[in-house]
């Protein structure tokens, strides 16, 4: 089976501001792939690029195994894109809205009340179908978003930042949506700011700053690689516990009033710290993709 | 993607306009239909009880007989280049419309093609519409008055392509009230429309024959009142002229605000 999608080397800038500087990787097919970095980082041009919305300024870019180049008809009517402003349409309601995006992707007549019909029911819209897409709330509209870049019944989905701004019920919900859909086979690829929702969405990821692409792999691996199975937070630290620590040779992050300790063996050291250097303010928990994004990307702001 | 890329799915384009239109067709209907109203009365009754008659084509005619056709042509005008301006910009800019048409299979030719035909129907209908009116005042003179119906379609593409231009260029929609301005007011009023244009200065004249709405008032006229000349042929050459230059441009600009 052919890769999904093929990028090598791909670039683009504006003006003299670089957005995406050289990026290769591969989608496999039924993969959930995702695309993680700080604002600015190049994920949305990325996917832009991919799904035919932005032209590349240079290198290769393969879909389904076919060059891109003068096939984007017949490719984009096998990719289902959820951008990532609002851009369903206001001066129609949800049905017409499905409705008309079908029209778009030229569904033949006789299938898409059917289509529109089971997409309903797939993101719990039934019963919502004439209400004016002004009212819906911001969990419904990108239920209906998801819906709509189903229709066409895609081979490939993009989503960019899907769960921005949702309620954690609706995060929850499309959460298990797109949980069916991979188990179904379908493809998918994604950019989001939650770590959580990588790490579980998200089957191999890379994370992107400035253009390039700082890590590729597993959520899993990279945290065993880039942070180790614990970590454990100190707030406000003794000033001899930094001395303590570069003497055990535990690597650390200093944040100002809280320590950020890395470790394999995290048990032992937190109870060595507990009882010996620090009795409040300790804590220990489970590394994160979180803890692999800000180690690589850093902690000062960037907008 | 460079190149030009147009099959007739713009016609999906077209009819996700008209489903619109067709929500609220009540609304859309009222203008065409009291607007002739309203400019009869106080042009053709009020104004024209002092104008009386001129002559146009050699022919005496009556004030009101002489704006009628104009109306049509200004509706003309006004129907297309607000729906390829303030419409084509919130669906483009507030709306996002054509953004979420790109990551579908339709390219951007398709879809500023069919809002471009769309805002040339919305010309028509309204033609179609001032028509039962205006020809209920007997203002109308058939079969020739029919033929109001595809130059209303022509002349609705041409300030269609150019409304499309200056959406493509505006970086607000308040900047859209400068072609108004500069563009639409002046023609609406110096175009052979209330008054015969050989009571302008000669180089007022030669200045309105460079004008569009000019033609598309000939061209009405003539139609309106069956008083066809060679003339005519030289205004529809103008109009179809107008738009094979406007609409490239119209393509090239949405092209480059759109792809990013």
């Amino acid at each position: 089976m052919p890769a999904i999608i093929e990028v090598e080397n791909l670039r683009k800038s504006y003006g003299s501001a670089v957005a995406v500087d050289g990026i290769s990787f591969t989608v496999r097919a039924g993969e959930c792939f995702g695309l993680l970095g700080p604002n600015g980082a190049g994920k949305t041009t990325t996917i832009r690029m991919i799904y035919g919305f932005t032209p590349r300024e240079s290198g290769r870019l393969r879909l389904f195994g076919i060059d891109c180049d003068g096939a984007w008809r017949s490719l984009k009517a096998k990719i289902g894109v959820c951008q990532q402003e609002d851009n369903l349409d206001p001066d129609l309601t949800v049905r017409q809205n499905l409705e008309t995006f079908a029209a778009y992707f030229d569904v033949p007549s006789n299938l898409v009340n059917e289509r529109v019909k089971s997409l309903l029911q797939f993101t719990a819209l039934e019963g919502r179908e004439h209400a004016n897409v002004m009212d819906l709330s911001g969990g419904l509209k990108r239920r209906l978003v998801l819906a709509r870049a189903l229709l066409n019944e895609p081979q490939l989905l993009i989503l960019d930042e899907p769960t921005s701004g949702l309620d954690p019920q609706s995060r929850h919900q499309l959460w298990s949506r797109l949980d069916d859909l991979k188990k179904r086979g379908l493809t998918t690829l994604l950019t989001t700011h939650y770590m959580d929702e990588a790490q579980r969405l998200c089957d191999r990821l890379i994370i992107m700053d400035q253009g390039k692409i700082l890590v590729e792999g597993a959520p899993l691996d990279l945290i065993q690689k880039h942070v180790g199975k614990s970590v454990i937070e100190v707030i406000a630290p003794c000033t001899d516990l930094r001395q303590v620590l570069k003497e055990k040779g535990v690597i650390y992050e200093d944040v100002g009033q809280r320590l950020i300790i890395y470790s394999n063996d995290g048990e032992n050291l937190y109870r060595d710290l507990l009882s010996e250097h620090c009795r409040e303010g300790c804590m220990l928990r489970p590394a994160t993709l979180e803890d692999v994004f800000l180690r690589l990307t850093g902690r000062e702001l960037r907008e | 993607m460079i190149g030009f890329n147009l099959s007739k799915r713009f016609i999906r384009v077209w009819q996700r306009n008209f489903r619109v239109y067709r929500k609220t067709w009540k609304i859309s209907f009222m203008p065409p239909l009291l607007e002739p109203l309203f400019y009869l009365a106080a042009f053709g009754v009020g104004l024209g009880g002092l104008v009386g008659a001129l002559s146009y084509g050699g022919k005496t005619t009556g004030y009101t007989e002489y704006i009628a056709p104009a109306l049509i042509a200004i509706n003309i005008m006004q129907s297309s280049f607000f729906e390829n301006t303030f419409g084509s910009f919130v669906r483009m800019y507030y709306q996002k419309t054509f953004d979420a048409m790109l990551a579908t299979p339709l390219t951007i030719e398709e879809i500023i093609t069919g809002e471009i035909l769309w805002g040339a129907t919305k010309s028509v209908i309204g033609t179609a519409l001032m028509m039962i009116i205006i020809s209920c005042f007997g203002l109308l003179h058939f079969p020739h008055a029919l033929l109001l119906l595809p130059v209303a379609f022509l002349g609705g593409c041409a300030f269609a392509c150019v409304g499309m231009v200056c959406t493509s260029l505006v970086p607000t929609i308040e900047t859209l009230n400068l072609p108004i301005f500069l563009f639409i007011t002046p023609m609406f009023l110096f175009s052979g429309t209330f008054f015969p244009l050989n009571n302008l200065p000669s180089w007022a004249q030669h200045f309105a024959q460079a004008l569009p709405l000019t033609h598309l008032v000939e061209l009405c006229r003539a139609f309106a009142l069956g008083r066809l000349d060679v003339s005519n042929v030289v205004s529809i050459a103008y109009l179809v002229i107008w738009c094979l230059i406007f609409f490239p441009f119209a393509i090239t600009g949405m092209r480059r605000r759109l792809v990013r």
